[in-house]
């Protein structure tokens, strides 16, 4: 299926998706994001059974962006969903439907702080447990210490 | 000094020496290290000890527990969480231990030294290291210059005299 079928197809769902021509994503809206997900993975003529990849990205000014990577090993076909948010967004989880995106969704938690809804195990997969802040985060900030140890770009302790 | 013992035992297969230098030519030509790697310099680490480098003809081979080891190689970037670990991991090795930190990242940080939130800038905030070897990674020949740095330094020791200078250690 060429992407422009599968925009036509998933316009059954949701009205308000965009296809971005020159790239070939699609942008859709998190409240929709459980029902496409569902339909992607069993429809026969899309038949995504290959989540490869989950991506998080900052927007900047309190915005954040999923890009999920999905392929068909039966039909050979791809795309490329995008969904944008405010930070505080709940997302729902597909954890249930791909088995990838379990530790991806911890990955994406872990670094930039997206909150997955219906997540299985929903904890940080790097960083310790009491890691404060989401450390891929344009707002950022570095913590001085560490449980007592110094994590500061400033080395006077050093220098 | 008195030669009396030396001209006593001055025949075939007796040797007269210090009970000092017995010991710290033992441990020093025995140095087990701990059989552990945290990033490339690991690989570093493997290729010393591999036949074309081989650590063992210095009497050094790798135990995967600690409380066998004597020697602990610190061989690649320590991150906040694994610090933790590696101290802990440092005290289940029995006395007397050594620490060679391998490699830029365990000597302070290395390349993570400018914006590594998650990195320990330098091993030696939480444990205490003997023989630092530098090297983005070490090739093996400079651990093992670094291995024997060791052995010249547990050479100079008096284990068995706990004298003044000897307090700290």
């Amino acid at each position: 299926m060429q992407i422009n079928d599968i925009f036509k197809h998933l316009q059954k769902i949701d009205p308000g998706i965009v296809l971005e021509e020159d790239t070939a994503y699609l942008y859709i809206d998190p409240s929709k994001w459980e029902e496409i997900s569902k339909e992607l993975a069993s429809n026969k003529d899309l038949f995504f059974d290959y989540l490869m990849c989950i991506t998080s990205y900052d927007l900047g000014s309190g915005k954040l962006g999923l890009a999920y990577n999905l392929y068909s090993n039966t039909i050979k076909h791809s795309v490329e969903i995008k969904i944008e948010f405010d930070q505080i967004v709940e997302i729902p989880s597909v954890a249930s439907i791909w088995k990838t995106a379990d530790w991806h969704e911890r990955e994406a938690y872990d670094m930039m702080g997206v909150i997955f809804t219906g997540h299985p195990d929903m904890k940080r997969i790097l960083l310790s447990d009491d890691w404060e802040g989401y450390p891929l985060r344009k707002d950022y900030k570095e913590p001085d210490y560490y449980r007592g140890v110094p994590v500061p770009k400033d080395k006077t302790a050093w220098e | 000094m008195d030669y009396s013992l030396l001209d006593k035992f001055n025949s075939d297969n007796i040797v007269v020496a210090k009970v000092d230098t017995l010991i710290n030519w033992s441990r020093a030509n025995s140095l087990w290290y701990f059989q552990f790697g945290l990033a490339c310099c690991a690989i570093e680490m493997m290729a010393a000890a591999a036949p074309r480098h081989d650590l063992e003809r210095f009497g050094s081979m790798p135990r995967a527990s600690p409380r066998q080891s004597d020697v602990m190689i610190v061989a690649g970037t320590v991150t906040l969480k694994m610090a933790e670990r590696v101290k802990r991991l440092y005290e289940q090795m029995s006395d007397p231990k050594y620490v060679i930190s391998m490699g830029s990242c365990s000597n302070s940080g290395g390349p993570y030294w400018q914006h590594g939130y998650h990195v320990l800038k330098g091993v030696d905030l939480v444990i205490p290291v003997d023989v630092y070897v530098p090297g983005c990674p070490p090739r093996p020949e400079a651990l093992l210059q670094g291995l024997l740095e060791l052995q010249r330094k547990i050479k100079s020791e008096t284990p068995l005299r706990k004298d003044k200078e000897n307090a700290d250690k």
